[in-house]
C-alpha cells in the first residue's frame, strides 16, 4: 500500500515539476496576496503585525485551493481519471498518495510564504515549536481535506468555481484555528496556542479517516 | 472455450437514461470482436460496462469470471481500456507515463521499452513531453502504456484513430498476437472494412443492444 501511494505521489509531484505551476505561478501569487495586505494595512502596523497570522494562512487557502484543483485537473484532463480507476491502486494507496503529493506542495508554499510575513510585516518568531506544530497540523488538514473535495468536484463541469466554494466553509476551522496558533507563536496573543493546534490535529485526523474510507466510494461515483 | 464477457439481459443506466436495454453478449476467450452502430448505439457504453465503469442494473453480467453486480471494480487490474481519450500526464516524459502506467498495474519499468518499440515508438522520443508531441504519437503512447500491463482483455474504442496506414497496421498486429496468446479483444471501430480484416466476429449494436452478430446461429 506505501508503495503504490509513493508511486502516486511520485508521479503527482514529477508532473508538478515539469509543469512548473506551483512555483512558477501559485507561490508568487500567493506572496502577491501577502504584499498586497503590506501596502493595504501599512498605515497600521501594529494591525498588520497582529493580522500576520491569519494573513499568512489566507494565502495558504488561496493557494493551497489553487495547488488542489490542478492536482485533480492532471486526472481530468486526457480521460485520466478513467485510468486511476482501471488501475490496480488501491484507493487507499491513491488517497495517501494524492494527499503526501499535495502536502509537499503545500508546504513548499508555506515555506515560501513563512519569510514573507516575516519581512513584510515585521514580525519575530517567539515559539518554533508550536509555529512548527500549526504548520505541519494545518498543512495536513489542507492536503486531506483537498484530495476528498477535489475527487468530490472533479468529475463536475462547473468544479474550477464550485471547489473553491466547497472547501473554504470546510478548511475554515483550520484557518481560524492556525491563525490563533500562529499569533501566539508570533507572540501577538499569549496562551492557548497549543490548543489550537491539537484542534488542528483533530481536524487533520478526523479527515484522514474519513478520506481513507470514502475515497474510494467517491472516486467511483465522481 | 471459456466465456470471458457474459451478458444477459443487461441494462445499464447512465443518469436517467438507459444506454444498454437489455443487451445479451458472450464473448469466447481469443476472441477479436468488432463492435459497429451507429452513434449512441451504445458502443461505448458497452465497453464501460465490460470494464465496471458504469454500473449493470439488471441481467447477469460476468467479466474473466468476476460478477459485476457484485463487485464492479474486480476485474479491472486484468483490462486494459483505451476510449476515445488517451489517458496521458500530458507533462510527463513518454517514458516516464509508460513507467508509471506499468508500475501501476505490477508491471515491471523494464517492460517500458519493450512496449514502445512494440508499437514503433521512436526512441528519439522517449524523453520528450507528451504535450509536444503530434496525435498520432499520442494514441501510439496510449497503446503502449495499455501494453506494458499484458492485460487479459482488451476494450478499444476506434484504436486506429489518428494512426497512420503502417501504424495500422502494425497496431492489428499487435492484436492479433494478444489474441493469439489468449488475450480477449472487444474493439469499436467506423472504419470498414479495413478494421473488419482483423475481427474474428462483428456485432451491430442499436438502441444499447446487439442486433447482428456474425457469430450467431
Amino acid at each position: 500500500m506505501l508503495a503504490e501511494a509513493l508511486l502516486v505521489a511520485r508521479k503527482d509531484l514529477r508532473v508538478e515539476r515539469r509543469a512548473k505551476i506551483a512555483l512558477g505561478q501559485v507561490a508568487p501569487l500567493a506572496l502577491l496576496i501577502l504584499m498586497v495586505f503590506a501596502f493595504a494595512l501599512d498605515a497600521n502596523s501594529s494591525l498588520l503585525e497582529r493580522g500576520a497570522g491569519g494573513l499568512y494562512w489566507l494565502a495558504v487557502l488561496y493557494g493551497g485551493t489553487l495547488l488542489i484543483q490542478r492536482s485533480f485537473d492532471v486526472e481530468t484532463d486526457d480521460g485520466n481519471m478513467d485510468a486511476l480507476r482501471m488501475s490496480g491502486i488501491g484507493s487507499t494507496s491513491l488517497f495517501l498518495g494524492k494527499a503526501s503529493a499535495l502536502f509537499v506542495q503545500i508546504t513548499v508554499l508555506e515555506l515560501i510564504l513563512g519569510p514573507g510575513i516575516v519581512l513584510l510585516y515585521n514580525v519575530r518568531v517567539v515559539d518554533w515549536v508550536l509555529l512548527f506544530a500549526a504548520a505541519t497540523a494545518g498543512t495536513v488538514a489542507f492536503s486531506v481535506c483537498g484530495v476528498l473535495w477535489g475527487v468530490m468536484s472533479a468529475g463536475l463541469r462547473v468544479r474550477a468555481t464550485l471547489l473553491p466554494l466547497l472547501l473554504v466553509p470546510v478548511l475554515a476551522p483550520v484557518l481560524l484555528a492556525g491563525s490563533r496558533a500562529f499569533e501566539t507563536a508570533l507572540g501577538v496573543r499569549t496562551g492557548a496556542g497549543w490548543t489550537w493546534a491539537g484542534l488542528m490535529f483533530v481536524i487533520a485526523a478526523v479527515h484522514t479517516a474519513v478520506g481513507l474510507g470514502a475515497f474510494g466510494f467517491l472516486l467511483e461515483e465522481g | 472455450m471459456s466465456a470471458v464477457v457474459e451478458f444477459e439481459r443487461v441494462v445499464s443506466i447512465a443518469g436517467s437514461f438507459p444506454v444498454l436495454t437489455g443487451l445479451d453478449l458472450r464473448v469466447e476467450q481469443g476472441e477479436i470482436l468488432l463492435v459497429r452502430g451507429e452513434n449512441g448505439a451504445g458502443k461505448t457504453s458497452l465497453l464501460r460496462a465490460c470494464a465496471g465503469l458504469i454500473s449493470v442494473n439488471s441481467g447477469n453480467a460476468s467479466v474473466l469470471g468476476f460478477d459485476m453486480r457484485a463487485d464492479r471494480r474486480a476485474p479491472r487490474r486484468y483490462i486494459g481500456l483505451l476510449g476515445h481519450e488517451n489517458n496521458l500526464y500530458r507533462d510527463l516524459r513518454v517514458s516516464e507515463h509508460v513507467e508509471f502506467r506499468a508500475a501501476s498495474v505490477g508491471a515491471k519499468a523494464s517492460d517500458t521499452a519493450a512496449a514502445l518499440e512494440q508499437v514503433g515508438f521512436p526512441q528519439q522520443l522517449w524523453t520528450v513531453p507528451i504535450i509536444s508531441l503530434s496525435a498520432g504519437q499520442r494514441r501510439k503512447v496510449a497503446i503502449a502504456s495499455l501494453l506494458v500491463g499484458r492485460p487479459q482483455l482488451w476494450l478499444l474504442d476506434e484504436p486506429h484513430a489518428a494512426l497512420d496506414t503502417e501504424s495500422r497496421k502494425n497496431l492489428d498486429a499487435i492484436l492479433k498476437d494478444a489474441s493469439a496468446s489468449g488475450a480477449t479483444i472487444i474493439f469499436v471501430s467506423h472504419e470498414n472494412p479495413t478494421t473488419k480484416d482483423i475481427a474474428s466476429r462483428v456485432v451491430t449494436m442499436d438502441g444499447g443492444r446487439i442486433m447482428e452478430d456474425s457469430g450467431a446461429g
